[in-house]
C-alpha cells in the first residue's frame, strides 16, 4: 500500500489538488472564487491525464527529423482527452462568469447566500 | 455494407446540430418550425432504428470506418431506440404546452435563442442515448448541462439567474466527478470504448488486479451522475430550477435532462463495469439509501410547500429516488422497474408542469394556492391534466404511475435483503404523494367562482383560446393511459433491450 503511494505520489497529489478545487466550488459563497475552484479542479484532472500519458524517455508526439518509431513517443490519447477537456472548461468557465456578471450588476455583490436572501425578501 | 438504417444515430445527432447553428440565423418563427420538424424526423428515425433493432438484433456503427480501439463508436439497439423516440415524443408535446407561455416570458429577439438551445438539448440526450465512447459521453453531459443552464435563464430575471447559477455549480461538481472516474478507468483499462473497457475490466475482476482504483472509479461515476440527476441530498439547485423557469424549460429538465443522465448510468452499468462487478461492489447498497430518503424527504418538502409549481418540482426528488431506488435493488426486475419508471415520470411530469401552467394563468398568474381555488373551472382542460397527472404520481390503476409503483414491488419481493425497506418506504411515499396531489386536486375543484368574480386576472378560459395547449395535455394524457394500459409490451421491449444489453 505505502509503497503504491510512493510510486504513485504524483497522480495523488493531483487528486488531491482535484478536492481542493471541489470543495472550493462546492462551499465557497463568493462566485468568482467558486469559478477559480472550478478551474482548479479541471486542472487537476488535466494533470492526472498528462501523468498517465507519459512514458519515461519518451518524445511528445511530433514528427521531427524523420524519427517515426511509435517506440519513441509518448501515449498521444491522454493528451487529446486534456485538449479536450480544456474546451469544455473554458466555455463552461465563459459561461458561469457571464452569469456572474449578470448577478453583480443586478445585487451588486458576488456571495450568493447573499443573493439568495435577497431574492426571498423580494418575494418573487 | 451497412444497412442504411444504421446511419439513422449519427444522422440525428448531425441534424440536431446543423439546425441549432442554422437557428442562429433564422426568425424565431422559423425557428419554431425547424424545431419542430427536427424532433418529428429525429423521432420518426428512432422509431424505425427500434423496429429494425427488434429485428436485426443491436449494432456497433464504427465512425469513419475506424475499426474498434481506436476509433469513435455509436451503438443502436431496442432500448436506445425506444428512449430516443420516447424522448423526442414528450420533447415536442412540451414545447408545444409552453409555446404561449414562451411567447410572453422571453423576448422577441431571444426566441430563436432559445430553439437554438433546445436542439442542442435534444442533440446531447440522443448522443448520450446512443454513444457507445464514454469520453464523448463526457462531452455530451458537458453541453447538456450548458443548453439546461441556457433554457433556465431565457427567462430573464433575479430568480431565474440565481437558478441557473446553483444549477451550473451543482452539475459541474458532478461532471468533475464523472470526469475523474472516466479517467481513473481509462488508466486501468486503457480504453475509451464501453465494449472494450468492460472486456478489460472482466479480466482486472477475475484477477483481483487494481480492486480498490476500480471501486473509486465506479464510485466517482455513480456519484457524479447522481448529482447531476438530482438524487437526495444533491437536490438543492430542483425546485428554483424548475419552478422559476419559463415552463416549456421545466418540462424538458424535470423529464428528459435528468433521465438522460440516469439512462447513461444505467448503460455505464451494465456496458462498461458490468452488472455482476456493479452489484457485488455494494455500491448499490449506498445510492439505495440515499434513493429511500429521497423519496421521503422529497415528498415532505413538497408537502410544505404553497407554491404549486415548486411542489410538482419536490415531488420531483421522490421520483428520481424511485428510479434509483429500482437500479440498487441489483436485479433485472428492478432495473426494467426503473427504466419504466423513467418513461412513467417523463410523461407525468412533463404533463403536470404543463398543467399547472394552465391553473395559474387562470389565477392572474398567481402559484400560491388560496388563489387557485377553483382554477380547474375557470381552465377545464388544464384542471383535468392536473387531476390525471395527481392519479398517476399516486398510483390509481388505469394510469402509467400505478404500473411502475406495481413492479417496483414485485421487483422488491425478489430481493430478499431489500424488500422490507423498499416496501415501507414505497407505502409511506404512496400515502404522502396522496396528501400532497389530493390535496391539490381538491382544491383546484373546490367551487368558489363566486369569489374571484370581477377580480383583475382571474379569467375563465376557453378552450377555442387555446387549441395547441388543450391538444398537448390531451395528446398527454392519453399517452399516461397508453402507458397505464398497454405496459406490457412496452416492458417487453424494455426487457429486450436490457438483454441487448448485456
Amino acid at each position: 500500500m505505502n509503497t503504491n503511494l510512493l510510486n504513485n505520489y504524483a497522480e495523488a497529489v493531483s487528486l488531491i489538488i482535484f478536492a481542493i478545487g471541489f470543495t472550493n466550488l462546492l462551499l465557497h459563497k463568493n462566485l468568482i472564487k467558486k469559478i477559480i475552484g472550478l478551474n482548479i479542479m479541471d486542472t487537476a484532472v488535466y494533470l492526472f491525464l498528462a501523468l498517465k500519458g507519459y512514458i519515461k524517455g519518451h518524445v511528445a508526439p511530433i514528427v521531427i527529423g524523420g524519427e517515426l518509431q511509435p517506440d519513441s513517443y509518448i501515449n498521444p490519447i491522454p493528451s487529446g482527452l486534456v485538449l479536450t477537456g480544456i474546451v469544455v472548461s473554458v466555455s463552461v468557465t465563459a459561461l458561469m462568469l457571464s452569469l456572474t456578471i449578470r448577478l453583480y450588476k443586478r445585487y451588486h455583490t458576488l456571495d450568493l447566500d447573499e443573493i439568495s436572501l435577497r431574492l426571498k425578501k423580494e418575494g418573487l | 455494407m451497412r444497412d442504411f438504417v444504421q446511419n439513422f444515430p449519427l444522422f440525428s445527432i448531425i441534424l440536431c446540430l446543423i439546425s441549432s447553428s442554422a437557428s442562429s440565423l433564422l426568425k424565431g418563427k422559423a425557428a419554431k418550425w425547424v424545431n419542430t420538424v427536427l424532433i418529428c424526423v429525429v423521432g420518426a428515425m428512432s422509431l424505425t432504428l427500434t423496429f429494425y433493432c427488434l429485428g436485426h438484433g443491436s449494432f456497433t456503427y464504427t465512425m469513419g470506418h475506424v475499426p474498434a480501439p481506436w476509433g469513435n463508436e455509436v451503438r443502436g439497439g431496442v432500448l436506445e431506440g425506444a428512449m430516443a423516440t420516447f424522448f423526442c415524443l414528450i420533447m415536442l408535446l412540451s414545447m408545444s404546452g409552453g409555446r404561449k407561455k414562451l411567447l410572453e416570458e422571453v423576448e422577441d429577439t431571444k426566441q430563436n435563442l432559445y430553439y437554438i438551445l433546445v436542439n442542442l438539448m435534444l442533440c446531447s440526450l440522443i448522443a448520450l442515448v446512443y454513444t457507445n465512447d464514454l469520453f464523448t459521453a463526457y462531452v455530451f453531459v458537458e453541453i447538456n448541462t450548458i443548453s439546461a443552464c441556457g433554457l433556465i435563464m431565457i427567462r430573464q430575471n433575479g430568480r431565474t439567474i440565481e437558478a441557473a447559477v446553483r444549477y451550473m455549480i451543482m452539475s459541474l461538481l458532478g461532471s468533475g466527478l464523472f470526469l475523474v472516474g472516466v479517467c481513473i478507468l481509462y488508466d486501468l483499462t486503457g480504453h475509451l470504448l464501453m465494449s472494450n473497457i468492460k472486456e478489460s475490466v472482466q479480466t482486472l475482476v477475475a484477477t483481483g488486479q487494481y480492486s480498490e482504483p476500480l471501486l473509486i472509479s465506479m464510485a466517482f461515476m455513480i456519484m457524479g451522475l447522481a448529482i447531476k440527476s438530482a438524487l437526495f441530498p444533491f437536490h438543492a439547485w430542483l425546485p428554483d430550477a424548475y419552478g422559476y423557469s419559463t415552463i416549456s424549460s421545466a418540462a424538458i429538465l424535470s423529464s428528459l435532462v435528468s433521465k438522460g443522465y440516469i439512462f447513461l448510468l444505467i448503460k455505464i452499468i451494465y456496458r462498461v463495469i458490468g452488472f455482476e462487478v456493479v452489484h457485488d461492489s455494494l455500491l448499490l447498497n449506498v445510492t439505495f439509501v440515499f434513493a429511500g430518503l429521497g423519496i421521503i424527504f422529497g415528498s415532505i418538502s413538497a408537502m410544505r410547500e404553497d407554491d404549486i409549481r415548486r411542489m410538482v418540482s419536490f415531488s420531483s426528488v421522490a421520483q428520481i429516488g424511485y428510479i434509483y431506488l429500482g437500479i440498487s435493488l441489483g436485479t433485472r426486475a428492478g432495473m426494467v422497474a426503473a427504466v419504466f419508471q423513467i418513461l412513467s415520470h417523463a410523461a407525468t411530469k412533463s404533463m403536470l408542469f404543463i398543467s399547472a401552467i394552465g391553473l395559474t394563468d387562470a389565477s392572474n398568474t398567481s402559484r400560491k394556492f388560496k388563489d387557485l381555488t377553483g382554477s380547474a373551472y375557470r381552465n377545464k382542460i388544464a384542471g383535468m391534466g392536473f387531476a390525471a397527472g395527481s392519479l398517476s404520481m399516486v398510483g390509481i390503476p388505469l394510469f402509467s404511475g400505478f404500473i411502475s409503483k406495481l413492479l417496483f414491488m414485485q421487483a422488491a419481493v425478489a430481493n430478499y435483503g431489500k424488500m422490507l425497506p423498499t416496501m415501507i418506504v414505497l407505502a409511506i411515499s404512496t400515502i404522502l404523494n396522496a396528501i400532497y396531489f389530493m390535496r391539490t386536486v381538491v382544491r383546484i375543484y373546490s367551487p368558489e367562482r363566486d369569489l374571484y368574480k370581477g377580480r383583475e386576472g382571474f379569467k375563465v378560459i376557453h378552450t377555442r383560446e387555446q387549441i395547441e395547449y388543450t391538444c398537448t395535455v390531451i395528446l398527454f394524457i392519453a399517452l399516461n393511459v397508453a402507458l397505464g394500459l398497454c405496459s406490457e409490451p412496452i416492458l417487453e421491449l424494455i426487457g429486450t433491450g436490457l438483454d441487448m444489453f448485456s
